[in-house]
């Protein structure tokens, strides 16, 4: 009864009514071919975040900018990089008592990384995704004096992939890039 | 001498050098497997696909129950399940609001390839716009459902303010793209008063903000929608074309205003005043005017904005830094930032940043232009429009800022006398 059309069923139609239509079937013709431009691409792949390690510079700001709490940025070990050194200073603070394993002698804030005996005098360090709060700490560490195994990378089961990712907003080295969601990490040793 | 600096620079700074081997992978004696590397996926394509599928079924059903079941309850139940799903379980993104970046980005920028999700988002409301109006805004974006909740009070925005405000989201849309296109930021969605609750998460300064417009819009019907929303602007253009729309009054009008009091978004206009003959020869002036200053407005707006354009380049990240970096090699400035240390670190040459920012700021001196002459046009339509006077005979829906949240029908006697005397016919006697 009240799905009313806007203009009034006339036999003649004035200009105004006239000029309406003709502006909606444009607006019809354009945004609908778009429409089907758009769908018939196919590939459109979403796009993701992800930290480029190349660019990352440890600055600590995707601990802290990140609009989850924790940062859905972790550091990921990069296993067949790492050097499995005894004096690993992604492991060790610069400042501490002795080389035990003591919490004060790490460099790790929440000692999300634990080791493991392999061999003499080699050492595995794993991360402990769940106590890891994306600081950087290790990587910078690991970076300056070690390999570079351990980098920063955005994990998608945490990320939200916002429009706008908050710690692209601040990062100083422009780091925080779109990748190709069929393609999510930044890995240099896995594909 | 540039070259000498950089060596010495690699040799001060140890770091320049990424993923060095300094120690040689060990060659273990016994069996060991390195562990994985997990790579957990991202939110799988199928989803983004449900969501576009969803947004097409709000939107079919928002067009359904404003314009055809006409029922205000109903439509609450599609606000609240929009506010749940877009909202708190999509938390705000994307949506057809900060798709206007993407699609700027995308026209812009070759290499960025606008996903199909953002792209169907952004296009789809428009497209019922041209059909039913603004039954986007009425119960399918979350940004609307937020505000249209907490309404509590409603109180009336005086006109002349209201009318001022509005030209806003054609203003804050007109930089949303240029900053997008130009790959500076996407503000509307930094910006963003509400995707904060949403993430349960989010700086402090937009805490405050969000608040403050949840707290206005208890009193003032959809502040952000009304003043702020670039893709409201954008409807706004499309949704005068409807092909159907909110009509008040099923059947005659009775002029009774009942509809205009209880419209929170002062989106309904009174009949103009009967009887009153119009001089017809001052209102031709204006109107004259009106187109005359039009063009001069356009050209004025782009001389200006295009003389801010070094200004707005400064939004850029890129373009900061390298003003900055040139500053910090003339010596003119003590220290460094993190931006100019995270430059060093990677040892590129200045130089290139300083390519890259000239490349940024000519694409500003174009955008400012151009954001110039459509703020412009934008002031110019509306002193056009303040000079046309149109005759209404009746209490009618503005096409352009209705919602069309139906709380308008239930308040119309005639609608009320239909619905519970139903083939009565009392609405002829309505009085």
């Amino acid at each position: 009864m009240s799905l009313e059309p806007s203009t009034d069923e006339r036999e003649t139609m004035t200009r105004r009514e006239f000029l309406t239509q003709a502006a909606r079937g444009a607006g019809l013709l354009f945004t609908g071919g778009l429409l089907g431009a758009l769908v018939s691409r196919g590939n459109a792949n979403e796009y993701v975040w992800q930290v480029d390690p190349a660019k990352c510079t440890q600055c600590g700001k995707c601990a802290t900018a990140c609009v989850l709490n924790p940062s859905a940025v972790k550091c990921v070990h990069e296993y067949a990089m790492c050097g499995y050194c005894d004096l690993c200073f992604g492991y060790l603070a610069e400042k501490r008592a002795d080389d035990t394993e003591g919490a004060e002698n790490q460099r790790c804030p929440t000692n999300a990384i634990s080791r493991s005996f392999i061999e003499d005098p080699y050492y595995q360090y794993v991360i402990d995704e769940s106590k890891c709060i994306g600081c950087g700490a290790c990587v910078k560490g690991c970076r300056d004096y070690g390999n570079g195994s351990l980098i920063l990378q955005i994990r998608h089961d945490r990320c939200i992939n916002c429009n706008q990712c908050a710690i692209a907003n601040v990062c100083p080295s422009d780091a925080i890039v779109r990748v190709p969601a069929n393609k999510p990490y930044l890995l240099r040793t896995k594909e | 001498m540039r070259a000498a600096c950089q060596v010495l620079l690699l040799l001060c700074l140890p770091v320049a050098v990424f993923a060095i081997e300094r120690f040689p992978p060990p060659e273990f004696s016994k069996g060991y497997w390195f562990p994985d590397v997990t790579t957990p996926s991202p939110r799988p394509d199928i989803l983004s696909y449900m969501d576009v599928a969803v947004l097409f079924v709000a939107l079919a059903l928002a067009a359904y129950l404003s314009l055809k079941r006409r029922s205000r309850r109903e439509l609450v139940v599609l606000v609240l399940f929009s506010l749940l799903y877009f909202g708190f379980y999509r938390r705000g993104c994307v949506c057809p609001i900060g798709a206007i970046q993407n699609v700027s980005l995308a026209l812009s920028n070759a290499d960025y390839v606008l996903p199909l999700a953002a792209g169907v988002f952004f296009l789809l409301p428009l497209l019922f716009a041209l059909f039913f109006g603004r039954v986007f805004c009425a119960a399918v974006c979350p940004l609307g459902a937020a505000q249209e909740v907490v309404l509590f009070r409603p109180v009336r925005v005086p006109s002349w303010l209201d009318s001022a405000l509005a030209t806003v989201p054609y203003l804050y849309l007109g930089a949303a793209v240029l900053f997008a296109a130009t790959g500076s930021a996407f503000i509307i969605c930094q910006f963003d008063p509400f995707v904060l609750f949403f993430r349960l998460g989010g700086s402090a300064a937009m805490l405050i903000v969000g608040v403050a417009v949840l707290l206005l819009a208890t009193v003032v019907g959809r502040p952000y929608c009304r003043y702020a929303c670039p893709y409201g602007a954008l409807l706004q253009i499309v949704s005068p074309l409807a092909r159907w729309r909110a009509s008040i009054s099923p059947a005659e009008c009775v002029n009774c205003h009942l509809c205009a009091d209880a419209c929170p978004y002062g989106a309904i206009r009174p009949p103009t005043p009967q009887g009153e003959s119009v001089n017809r020869k001052p209102a031709k002036a204006r109107l004259a005017t009106a187109l005359l200053l039009l063009p001069v407005l356009i050209a004025a707006g782009a001389g200006l904005v295009r003389l801010g354009s070094p200004l707005l380049a400064q939004v850029h990240p890129a373009v900061r830094l390298a003003d900055r970096l040139w500053l910090e090699e003339q010596g003119l400035v003590e220290g460094k930032t993190e931006a100019t240390e995270a430059f060093h670190i990677q040892a590129t040459p200045p130089m290139d940043a300083y390519r890259e920012a000239a490349a940024i700021r000519g694409s500003f001196n174009t955008g400012s232009w151009l954001l110039g002459a459509w703020i412009g046009l934008v002031l110019g339509l509306k002193t056009v429009g303040a000079s046309i006077r149109r005759r209404r005979d009746e209490y009618q829906a503005d096409p352009a800022t209705c919602v069309a949240c139906a709380r308008c029908y239930a308040s119309c006697p005639v609608e009320r006398a239909g619905s519970q005397e139903a083939d009565v016919g009392l609405t002829e006697e309505a009085p």
